[in-house]
C-alpha cells in the first residue's frame, strides 16, 4: 500500500512518461557533442536569427565578424535541426502535426524570444543545455530567469481562460 | 545610462567572441557535413522529446507534465561530460585545430532583463529558438509564425541596440534621457 502512492504521484507528475524526454535530452547533447568534439564549436540556435540577418542587413550589430564567419555553418545547423525533425515525423509521426496555439501568441511570443535571447547572450540550447553543462554562472542566472518568467507568464495564460 | 551600456559593449563583445570558438569557419571539408549530422541529432531528438510542441512546453510550464526537466537535464548532463572530458583531456578539435573551451559568457544586467523577455515570449507562445526550427521539421506550418516572430524580435533588438551606440558616441550629454 505505501508503495503505490508514491508511484502515483509519479504518473501525476509525468503522465507520459520519462523516456521519450530522456532519450531526447541524451540526443540533443549528443548532437551538441558531436559538432563539440570535432570542430569547438559550441552551438547555440538563436545565434542564427542574427546571424542569419546578416545576408539581408546592413545594421551593424549583424555585420560583426563573429556573426558574418558563422552565419553559413549555423544555416547548415539549423538546415540539419528541421531535417532531423522532419526525419522523426516521417519514420514515427505519419501525419503533419499542427499546434492549437493561436497565431498571434506564436507571433508575439516569438517577438519576445527573439529579442529575449539575443539580449541575454544565449537560449535554451546555449545556455540551458550548453551553458549548465559548462557550469557557467551566467548561464545557470540566465535559465533561472527566464524558467521563472516562462513558468509565471504561462501559468497567468491559462488563468485567463486561454487555451491550450 | 546608455553611454554605460555603449561603453561595456566593446568588452563584452570581446569577451563573447572568445568564450565561443564560434567564428571557426570551415578549415576541414569536413566541418559542414559533421555540423549537419549533429544539427540532425539535435532536431531529432528534439522531436522526440515532444519540445517541438508548443503544447508539451506549455503543460510543463503549468505543471502538468514535468517531462521536460529530462530533457534539458539529459542534455545538460551529456554536454557536462563532453565539455568535462574534452577541456581536462584532449587537445585541439580535429577538423578545426580550435582549442576546446567551456561555454563561459560574462556577466551583466541584459543577461537578467533578457531572459525575463525570453522567459515572457516562451510562456506565451511555448516555443523557443531551437524548438521552433524542430517543429517546421514535423510539419508544424502555424509555427512560422513564431518563426517570423523571432526574426522580427532579433532585428529590432540588433536596429535598437545599434542606434542606441551611435547615439550616445555623438551626443553623449543628452543620451542619457
Amino acid at each position: 500500500m505505501t508503495d503505490f502512492v508514491p508511484l502515483f504521484a509519479l504518473g501525476e507528475l509525468f503522465p507520459r512518461g520519462i523516456i521519450p524526454y530522456l532519450l531526447g535530452g541524451v540526443l540533443v547533447g549528443l548532437g551538441a557533442a558531436v559538432i563539440y568534439l570535432a570542430t569547438g564549436i559550441i552551438a547555440g540556435a538563436s545565434t542564427f536569427l542574427e546571424s542569419t540577418l546578416s545576408y539581408v542587413s546592413d545594421v551593424p550589430r549583424f555585420n560583426r565578424l563573429t556573426y558574418v564567419q558563422s552565419r553559413d555553418w549555423r544555416l547548415v545547423f539549423t538546415a540539419g535541426i528541421v531535417s532531423g525533425a522532419a526525419a522523426y515525423a516521417v519514420l514515427f509521426q505519419g501525419d503533419l502535426w499542427t499546434t492549437e496555439v493561436q497565431w498571434w501568441r506564436l507571433l508575439g511570443g516569438g517577438f519576445l524570444v527573439g529579442v529575449g535571447t539575443r539580449l541575454g547572450k544565449g537560449c535554451t540550447s546555449g545556455h540551458g543545455v550548453c551553458g549548465i553543462g559548462s557550469l557557467s554562472n551566467t548561464s545557470v542566472v540566465n535559465v533561472a530567469t527566464f524558467l521563472a518568467f516562462a513558468i509565471g507568464t504561462a501559468q497567468l495564460v491559462q488563468a485567463l481562460g486561454v487555451t491550450p | 545610462m546608455s553611454t554605460e551600456l555603449a561603453r561595456r559593449d566593446p568588452a563584452e563583445r570581446a569577451s563573447d567572441d572568445r568564450s565561443g570558438s564560434d567564428t571557426a569557419d570551415n578549415r576541414s571539408p569536413l566541418v559542414v557535413p559533421v555540423i549537419y549530422i549533429g544539427g540532425l541529432l539535435f532536431g531529432f531528438g528534439l522531436a522526440i522529446s515532444g519540445m517541438a510542441r508548443p503544447e508539451v512546453v506549455l503543460d510543463f510550464l503549468q505543471f502538468e507534465d514535468f517531462g521536460l526537466l529530462f530533457v534539458m537535464g539529459g542534455a545538460a548532463v551529456v554536454t557536462g561530460i563532453t565539455f568535462t572530458v574534452a577541456t581536462r583531456f584532449l587537445h585541439r578539435a580535429p577538423l578545426t585545430a580550435t582549442g576546446y573551451t567551456r561555454r563561459l559568457k560574462s556577466f551583466d544586467r541584459n543577461v537578467v532583463i533578457g531572459g525575463t523577455i525570453f522567459g515572457i515570449g516562451w510562456g506565451i507562445s511555448g516555443i523557443c529558438p531551437g524548438a521552433a526550427y524542430a517543429s517546421v521539421g514535423i510539419g508544424n506550418y502555424p509555427i512560422l509564425w513564431a518563426v517570423a516572430g523571432m526574426f522580427l524580435g532579433a532585428y529590432a533588438q540588433g536596429y535598437w541596440r545599434t542606434r542606441r551606440s551611435l547615439g550616445t558616441e555623438s551626443t553623449p550629454e543628452t543620451a542619457s534621457s
